[in-house]
């Protein structure tokens, strides 16, 4: 039976492929078929007798047999080839070899779609047509084999009469047979404990000992289960906090994201396109306002998350700073002053104008008596003007730009010192008394016989004659280089000349006017001087480099002092009449405050003038000080001065005056305060004087 | 000689600030672990005033936090969670590749999980600090909660959000809390007034979000944690402030149907609310805006938000039962009293009833009165939206229809509005422009009179050089009508100069600087009145072109 068995097996699963190629064959197989049938019948009357083993090999033989079916294991005994990809013969006309080694060739066939699909639709047996690629035929399944298949697709038994219900023996139950499958005594394993289990148990328990291994966790449901957390406000945590800076608040929005903002909200081309321009850190507005006509149009804004991922890495990545915003009112900022009102008199208005000049007028000067303005121009003359009509009372041709003109400050003397190229005039201009001019001109002439003592020193004092006597001219006193500034002191009998100069010591001449003599009172060049001044009370001179002034005592012949003005380049320099206090002006349009009792830097520095400042002045009398700058203003200030030392001077700007034009860049250029009344006079490169009251 | 040698960066500055990556290893932990405790703790860089001293001579570009702060975080419970969960992580994949499943799922029940309870009571020691900074909160979960499930985050946590904020929503209808809507390009902004704290957030229309890739939800998602626990808290003690029950049950069940939950769960706690809240706010009537009217929904107005801000203001809301569930009454019902329509006509309409568009309900609530309808009919141009948050101070430009509000606000007739407005307008216009000019026109107008006599005497001077025959002329002079005030003014004026030149370089430069901001504060003002009426002109004429 077994044999017979292993043949069936063979030809009942070779039999659905080879079916229909052999007649031979299929006849084979219905008798395996057959036999097999036979078996099964034969088994279950075994089973019947309860032939135990038979069944079970039996079943194990069904299952080899399914296994290899499945599998597709069996060999062919028609085609040799073996097991492998049939398309390698697709080229060649023959298919394999058979048993003898002679080629097998494929059927004659040429199908092609059309055929096949004609074959489909009126082949009844297309269905149960299978094609073998081994022998490249069609093989017609019969109804056998197709039950066959369905009930191997149904995972069913191949055999239609194999019961897989059948009632199973029971080897090993409680009963005590009488005959015992086997008889052997039971292992010494069985009744000693397992170490390998100990070992186990004991692993476990150290794990739970340990830790490791936790109870099954009660699901937790408090995460998510609000509470009152507020119940307890602790003060302790809040100190912590102290340093904490909350995160400020997204700002709000404004009109112009509305989605219907007012039509003057919405961008302009020009502003459109700027904004494209921008870069986006540079963009006023984030985003382009645009309106929509209802709401129904508004469309999800792209950017949504990037705001809030960006607002989220602002809350985590920003460092954050209190930053002290300033919150002043400007008009806080502005210092309290004392108001002009109260400050009177000075100098609101202008009322008179000189005019006369037909070049710029470089200086100025107002006689003592405050009646006789003189002024040196660049055409060439010097002009006298009566301060109260303002006519030209004289004109002296000096044939030369007039660089400074200088009233002598003693009353009972009428004289007017001129600076033109290398020349200091003297001039007597015979517009005062018969007593005060007769007293000029016996100052000037009274030492005629001590003169001719000097006369190989640098400077040269000469009578003037012809013509320039009966203009006025009565001195000429000639300098090695161009002179730029004379003073007088105020006694009216010293004058002194500067001759700036890199170079030389020879900057500054100090005149004896009654002794006809000069001297210069510097061995060493200290820098270039701009401007020299007489202390008005004390024998102190002032002399004024580019970047400071010192102070030297005519007595002791030694520098007392050095001032430092703060300034790039001095221009001019004025001394209070008390004598303590100097202002500067300089090209760098300051103006600096000393105060000499209080240390060599300036006490205050005014920038009240857009421009250049080219003089400055202080009145003899009132608490007044005033700068002309090349802007066309002349700036009045009220400076009044403490006898207490402990109180500082209290500067207060109280005019700011404008009438002169400016031509070729330049402005006012000189200003001088008359001497009584709280008038002031500035000359200006339009060729006018003017005078503010 | 003697004495340690002083070590550079050992004191001072260098020793107060500590990089990132350092605290990160102080920590001891992953730079993705050290920004969520960051987060979470609320720890920010600090920058440091000298940035060379602290980064110890190096100009390198680093991040610094104070040291204080990282010894602050480790102490935190929390960072040991954090190792407990990578070595979790650990462990199961340890277990998956092993393919262990019992161990994976002995894992998986034991996975470690923290509470935030302790860090936000610890960083909102008092309950207004926390509405203080509830901002935030609400914006993250009214994103989340819009959020599909896509993947970007937790379906939970989507759901949880959804849920407290409707909570939320819910407090804000109860209290009455809701002050100013505001419809904008990006959202919807509301703004409530919670315990005296003005609270704003931002809500996106209702689409699907296009999700960008260069965003770390990573870092939305653990804010996002952070601020459900603190809105959870701060929901908890709202409503217990208010008297209701949390969570409420009616909302809990039904999530997704948000106004269902609303009419169940309002009507049984209004009741007992309205007699209590009547006393406290019959002052305020804009609490009572929409009281007794009645609207009804159409489908294509944004009905979540609608519904929310007509609640709010004790309106009744309802919609078509094909929409939502929650509806209360039919299209039909007789009583409606407004039909919010947002389409250019509707095929049948009710007499008794108006039939506006949505922004009458926002612009009613920003203006906080009823507004006339007539201007938001169906197919009409609407009145521009306006921003409710802007406070125009003096000199800032407002524009015309916030001063018809304005002016209806203080119970003007809109009649004849127009003219009044265009002409104060202009007045005001014309006022900065002279004030603006005043300081210069103080100087010009002497310098004019003098140039004026200049020009006198010149003519003069030159007729008498030229002709030397001067024809004298003897005219009468004009009295100068001196202004007091006016001479008063310029004296003031010329004070207020000279003293500007006497500041300090510093307070004058402080000075400039705000004076410079003012004046580019005008400039800008006039700048949008004149686009305005260069815009007005080009209606006018277009009118014009149209009627003739």
């Amino acid at each position: 039976e077994d044999e017979d068995l292993s043949d069936s097996e063979d030809s009942v699963y070779s039999g659905l492929e080879d079916s229909g190629s052999d007649s031979e064959d299929d006849e084979d197989e219905e008798e395996a078929l057959d036999a097999a049938a036979d078996d099964d019948e034969e088994e279950e009357k075994e089973e019947q007798a309860q032939r135990v083993e038979f069944t079970c090999q039996l079943t194990a033989d069904w299952l080899r047999l399914f296994s290899v079916f499945s599998c597709r294991m069996s060999p062919d005994i028609r085609n040799t080839v073996g097991n492998i990809p049939m398309e390698w013969y697709r080229d060649f006309p023959h298919i394999g070899y058979d048993l003898d080694g002679k080629k097998i060739y494929k059927p004659i066939r040429n199908k092609d779609e059309l055929d096949d699909f004609l074959d489909k639709m009126e082949n009844p047996d297309y269905w149960r047509t299978v094609h073998d690629k081994q022998t490249g035929s069609d093989i017609i399944l019969s109804d056998d084999q197709v039950e066959l298949v369905n009930r191997l697709q149904r995972g069913q038994f191949g055999d239609v009469n194999f019961n897989e219900y059948q009632p199973s023996v029971e080897f090993f139950s409680k009963d005590v047979m009488i005959h015992p499958v086997t008889n052997r005594p039971a292992d010494k394993r069985s009744f000693i404990p397992s170490l390998i289990e100990k070992e186990k148990v004991s692993k476990l328990v150290h794990a739970i000992k340990m830790g490791w291994i936790k109870p099954r966790r009660v699901e937790d449901d408090s995460r998510g289960r609000y509470y009152d957390l507020w119940s307890t406000e602790d003060s302790s945590i809040l100190a912590k906090h102290k340093m904490h800076l909350p995160a400020p608040k997204i700002p709000l929005p404004g009109h112009q994201e509305s989605y219907n903002p007012p039509p003057e909200y919405l961008f302009t081309d020009e502003e459109r396109a700027l904004w494209e321009q921008q870069d986006p850190s540079d963009r006023k507005l984030p985003f382009v306002p645009v309106r929509f006509s209802s709401l129904r149009q508004v469309p999800a804004f792209p950017r949504f998350i990037h705001e809030r991922f960006e607002r989220c890495l602002d809350l985590y990545l920003c460092p954050r700073q209190r930053k002290m915003r300033v919150n002043v009112n400007p008009e806080d900022l502005i210092p309290k002053l004392p108001k002009p009102k109260d400050l009177q008199p000075f100098p609101t208005t202008q009322s008179l104008v000189y005019q006369g000049h037909s070049g710029l007028v470089r200086s100025i000067s107002v006689s003592p008596s405050g009646q006789w303005l003189a002024s040196g121009s660049d055409d060439g003359s010097v002009r006298f003007w009566e301060v109260r009509s303002s006519r030209c009372m004289k004109t002296v041709q000096v044939g030369g730009a007039v660089k400074s003109v200088a009233w002598n400050p003693n009353p009972s003397v009428c004289l007017l010192a001129v600076a033109l190229d290398s020349v200091v005039l003297l001039l007597s201009p015979s517009l005062a008394d018969r007593q005060v001019v007769s007293a000029s001109e016996r100052l000037l002439s009274g030492q005629d016989e001590v003169e001719p003592a000097e006369g190989a020193g640098p400077v040269t004092w000469g009578e003037a004659e012809g013509e320039e006597l009966n203009q006025g001219i009565r001195l000429r006193i000639q300098h090695p280089k161009a002179v730029h500034q004379v003073v007088w002191h105020t006694k009216g009998d010293y004058l002194a000349s500067v001759m700036p100069d890199h170079s030389s010591h020879l900057q500054v001449f100090i005149h004896q006017v009654s002794r006809r003599r000069s001297q210069n009172p510097f061995r060493r060049n200290k820098g270039l001087v701009q401007c020299v001044s007489f202390h008005p009370v004390r024998p102190y001179f002032f002399v004024a480099t580019q970047r400071s002034v010192r102070i030297y005592n005519l007595v002791k012949q030694e520098m007392t002092k050095k001032l430092q003005a703060n300034s790039k380049w001095i221009s001019s320099m004025a001394v209070h009449p008390g004598g303590d206090h100097v202002i500067c002006g300089s090209y760098d349009c300051r103006l600096s405050w000393f105060d000499l009792d209080l240390s060599t830097k300036p006490y205050k520095m005014l920038r009240h003038h857009k421009k250049a400042v080219r003089g400055v002045a202080y009145h003899r009398v009132y608490p007044l000080f005033a700068s002309a700058s090349d802007d066309g203003s002349v700036i009045i200030c009220h400076g009044t001065v403490y006898n207490d030392l402990l109180q500082n001077p209290l500067i207060v700007p109280v005019k700011v005056l404008r009438g002169h034009v400016i031509t070729h860049d330049l402005g006012v250029l000189d200003v001088t305060f008359h001497p009584t009344q709280p008038w002031i006079f500035s000359s200006g490169a339009d060729a006018t004087i003017r005078l503010f009251t | 000689m003697g004495g340690l040698q002083k070590k550079k960066f050992e004191r001072g500055s260098a020793t107060n600030y500590i990089t990132r990556n350092k605290a990160r290893k102080k920590l001891q932990l992953s730079l993705p672990d050290f920004r969520r405790l960051c987060i979470l703790k609320g720890i920010y860089p600090h920058e440091p005033k000298h940035k060379k001293k602290v980064n110890k001579g190096s100009t390198a570009p680093r991040t610094f936090y104070l040291v204080k702060d990282i010894r602050f975080l480790l102490h935190e419970p929390i960072v040991g969670k954090f190792r407990d969960y990578k070595v979790f992580v650990r462990k199961l994949k340890k277990a998956y590749g092993k393919t262990e499943w019992s161990a994976v799922e002995r894992l998986r029940e034991n996975k470690p999980t923290y509470k935030l309870d302790h860090i936000i009571k610890e960083r909102y020691p008092s309950f207004i600090d926390a509405l203080r900074d509830i901002d935030d909160a609400l914006c993250m979960c009214f994103l989340f909660s819009t959020f599909a499930r896509t993947g970007k985050c937790h379906v939970q946590t989507i759901q949880l959000c959804r849920r407290l904020t409707v909570e939320w929503m819910n407090y804000v209808i109860a209290a009455r809390a809701l002050r100013k809507v505001f419809i904008s390009i990006k959202g919807i902004y509301y703004q409530a007034e919670v315990m005296g704290q003005p609270i704003t957030w931002l809500v996106p229309y209702q689409f699907s979000h296009d999700h960008p890739t260069d965003v770390d939800y990573r870092v939305m998602a653990t804010f996002t944690e952070l601020y459900t626990t603190l809105l959870g808290f701060i929901n908890f003690r709202l409503y217990h402030s208010l008297n209701l029950l949390y969570p409420p049950k009616a909302i809990v069940v039904t999530v997704l149907h948000l106004m269902f939950s609303f009419n169940a769960f309002l009507q049984e706690d209004m009741e007992k609310m309205e007699a209590r809240e009547k006393e406290q706010k019959q002052q305020e009537a804009q609490k009572k805006l929409f009281e007794g009217l009645k609207f009804f929904l159409n489908r294509e107005v944004p009905r979540e938000s609608l519904a929310f801000v007509i609640r709010c203001f004790g309106g009744e809301v309802s919609w078509d039962k094909s929409v939502c569930i929650g509806s209360t009454y039919e299209v039909t019902d007789e009583t409606i009293t407004h039909q919010i329509v947002d389409r250019p006509n509707i095929d049948q309409q009710y007499i008794n009833r108006y039939y506006i568009q949505p922004q009458w309900v926002y612009d009613c609530v920003n203006a906080k009165i009823i507004l006339p309808v007539e201007d938001y009919f169906l197919g009409v141009t609407l009145p521009p939206h306006l921003s409710p948050f802007v406070e125009e101070k003096e000199g800032d430009y407002v524009p015309p229809e916030k001063m018809k509000i304005m002016a209806l606000q203080r119970g003007e007739k809109p009649a004849n509005e127009e003219e009044e407005e265009g002409e104060e307008e202009e007045e005001e216009g014309e006022d900065e422009e002279e004030e603006e000019d005043d300081d210069n026109d103080d100087d010009e107008e002497d310098d004019e009179e003098e140039e004026a006599e200049e020009k006198n005497l010149k003519k003069m001077e030159e007729q008498r050089s030229q002709g030397k025959s001067l024809q004298v002329k003897v005219t009468p002079g004009k009295v100068k009508v001196e202004n007091p005030a006016r001479l008063e003014q310029e004296e003031k004026a010329e004070e207020k100069r000279l003293a500007i030149m006497m500041m300090k370089k510093k307070e004058k430069y402080l000075y400039d600087k705000i004076m410079f901001g003012k004046k580019r504060k005008t400039r800008e003002a006039n700048k949008l009145a004149a686009k305005r009426k260069a815009y007005d002109d080009a209606e006018k004429a277009k009118k014009k072109k149209a009627r003739k």
